[in-house]
C-alpha cells in the first residue's frame, strides 16, 4: 500500500463523513466571532491583531488535526494498517492529508481574518506568505506526530493541546514575530534569520518524526 | 562516603562565599568580587540561579539520553532512570523560575516580563508538565514508557530553539541578550578570576548534588517496582 493510496482513502472518508471539515469551519467561525465580540467597538493595535491571528490558527489546528490517528483507533482499523503498510508509508500518507487540511484551513482563516479585521494590514505580503507556508508545514508535521502519540493514550481531547503547545511554541513565537515584521513592512534582509529559524524547525521536526514514528506505531 | 563529605564542604563553601564576599569597584583581595555595571549586588544570584537553570537542561538531557536507550533496548530500568531525571528537572525548573522571577523584581522592576529567557524557562516548565500529563494518561507500562520516551525526544529537539536561538535573536533584558550593552556577556569578561572560580565550583557542586539525588531516586523507584511485583 502506498502513501498516496492512504491519502486517497483518508480524503474519500473525509469527503463522505465531513467530520473534520465541518467541525473545523464551525470552530474557525466561533473563534473569530468570540474575538470580535470581546473586542466590541475598541480599536485594537496592529500587533495584537497579528498575534490573535495565530491564536485562531493554533486552536483550530488543535480541534481538527488529531482526527488523523484518533479516527483509526476509534474504528479499530489500526491493526489492519499495521499489517498492510510500513510505518513510514503510514506517516507520509497521514502527513500529506494533514498538510492539505492545514493549508485549506489556514487560507480560510487568513481570508476571513483580513476581511473582518481592519487593523490586519500586511505591508510586506510576500514575507508573510513565506512565513505562512513554512509555518503551516511546521504545524502539520508537529501536530501529526503528536496526534499519533495521543491516539494511544486516554483523555485524548484535552491531552492534544497540552502536548502540542510546548512543541509548537518556538514556531508560534517566530511566526508572531514575522507577522509583526510583515505588518511593519520590513525587508527580507532583516527578517532573514527568523525565516531561517522556521526552515530549521521544519527540517528538524520532519527528521525527528520519521525517526520516531516507528516506535509509536509498532505495538 | 568521602565524596558526600566533599560535596557538603563544597556546597557550604560556595553558599557562604557567594553570599558574603563583598562586591567592590576595584577588587584588591582574593575574596572581593568586581562591580558589574547595571547589576551591582544583584550579580550574586549567578552562583545559585544559573546552576539550577543549568541542571534543568542537564536533567532534561539525561532524561532524553535514557529515553533513547529505552527505545533501543526496551529495558524498563532505563525508563525509570529517564522518569526520575525528569522529576528532578521539574524541581530545578521551578527553582530556576522562582529565583529568576524574584531577581527580576529587583533588577528589572517586575516579576515577569516575557523576556526570551523567561519564555524559554516557561516552555521547559510546560514540556515537563506535558510529559507528566502524558505518563498519567497511559496505563500499560511498556506503552507509557515508549510514548513518554518519544515525547521527551521530540521535545528535546525543540530545546535548542528556546535556549540558544530565541534569546540571541530576540531583544531582551537578561544578561547576554541580543541587544545587551551594559551588562554584556557576563561570563566572558565581566567576571574576574575568583568570581569565575566560585561560579564553576557552584556548577560542579550542584551537578554532583543532582547526580546523587538522581541515583537515590531511581534506586528507590526500582525497589518500589520490585516490591509491587512481589505482592501482586
Amino acid at each position: 500500500m502506498s502513501a498516496y493510496a492512504l491519502f486517497k482513502k483518508d480524503l474519500a472518508s473525509e469527503l463522505r463523513m465531513r467530520y473534520a471539515i465541518n467541525s473545523l469551519i464551525m470552530f474557525i467561525v466561533v473563534t473569530i466571532s468570540v474575538i470580535l465580540f470581546s473586542i466590541g467597538n475598541e480599536k485594537i493595535s496592529d500587533f495584537l491583531s497579528g498575534g490573535l491571528f495565530w491564536v485562531v490558527i493554533f486552536f483550530s489546528a488543535m480541534s481538527g488535526l488529531s482526527r488523523a490517528f484518533v479516527s483509526e483507533e476509534e474504528r479499530g482499523t489500526t491493526l489492519t494498517l499495521q499489517l498492510i503498510a510500513s510505518p513510514t508509508t503510514i506517516f507520509s500518507g497521514k502527513l500529506f492529508f494533514n498538510l492539505i487540511l492545514v493549508f485549506a484551513m489556514n487560507i480560510v482563516v487568513a481570508l476571513l481574518y483580513s476581511a473582518l479585521f481592519d487593523a490586519f494590514v500586511l505591508k510586506n505580503l510576500p514575507l508573510f506568505l513565506y512565513a505562512f507556508v513554512l509555518g503551516n508545514i511546521g504545524i502539520a508535521i508537529a501536530s501529526t506526530l503528536i496526534a499519533s502519540i495521543i491516539a494511544k493514550a486516554s483523555s485524548k481531547g484535552t491531552l492534544y493541546p497540552v502536548l502540542s503547545f510546548p512543541i509548537l511554541l518556538p514556531l508560534m513565537l517566530t511566526l508572531i514575530d514575522l507577522t509583526k515584521q510583515a505588518m511593519d513592512g520590513t525587508t527580507f534582509e532583516t527578517s532573514y534569520i527568523e525565516l531561517a529559524v522556521l526552515g530549521c524547525y521544519d527540517v528538524v521536526m520532519i527528521a525527528a518524526s520519521f525517526l520516531l514514528f516507528d516506535f509509536i506505531w509498532k505495538d | 562516603m568521602i565524596w558526600k563529605i566533599f560535596l557538603f564542604l563544597l556546597i557550604s563553601f560556595v553558599s557562604i562565599a557567594g553570599i558574603t564576599f563583598p562586591i567592590v569597584a576595584t577588587p584588591a583581595h582574593w575574596y572581593e568580587f568586581p562591580l558589574i555595571m547595571g547589576l551591582g549586588e544583584n550579580a550574586k544570584i549567578i552562583f545559585f540561579h544559573v546552576p539550577t537553570a543549568w541542571l534543568t537542561v542537564v536533567a532534561f538531557f539525561m532524561s532524553t539520553v535514557y529515553s533513547i536507550k529505552y527505545l533501543r533496548n526496551k529495558d524498563i530500568v532505563d525508563d525509570i532512570k529517564a522518569h526520575t531525571s525528569a522529576q528532578l528537572g521539574m524541581i530545578f525548573c521551578i527553582l530556576a523560575t522562582v529565583t529568576g522571577a524574584v531577581w527580576a523584581k529587583f533588577a528589572w522592576g517586575s516579576y515577569w516580563s516575557w523576556d526570551p529567557r523567561q519564555t524559554s524557562i516557561f516552555a521547559l516548565l510546560l514540556i515537563y508538565g506535558a510529559l507528566f500529563a502524558l505518563r498519567s494518561a497511559v496505563e500499560v507500562e511498556e506503552k507509557r514508557a515508549t510514548l513518554s520516551s518519544v515525547y521527551s525526544i521530540i521535545a528535546f529537539v525543540t530545546v535548542p530553539f528556546f535556549i540558544f536561538i530565541m534569546p540571541r535573536i530576540m531583544r531582551g533584558l537578561h544578561p547576554g541578550s541580543a541587544d545587551d550593552t551594559n551588562a554584556g556577556p557576563v561570563v566572558n569578561f565581566k567576571m574576574n578570576g575568583n568570581m569565575l572560580l566560585i561560579f564553576f565550583l557552584s556548577l560542579i557542586g550542584f551537578t554532583i548534588l543532582y547526580y546523587w539525588m538522581w541515583y537515590v531516586g531511581y534506586k528507590s523507584m526500582l525497589y518500589k517496582e520490585k516490591l509491587n511485583k512481589q505482592y501482586h
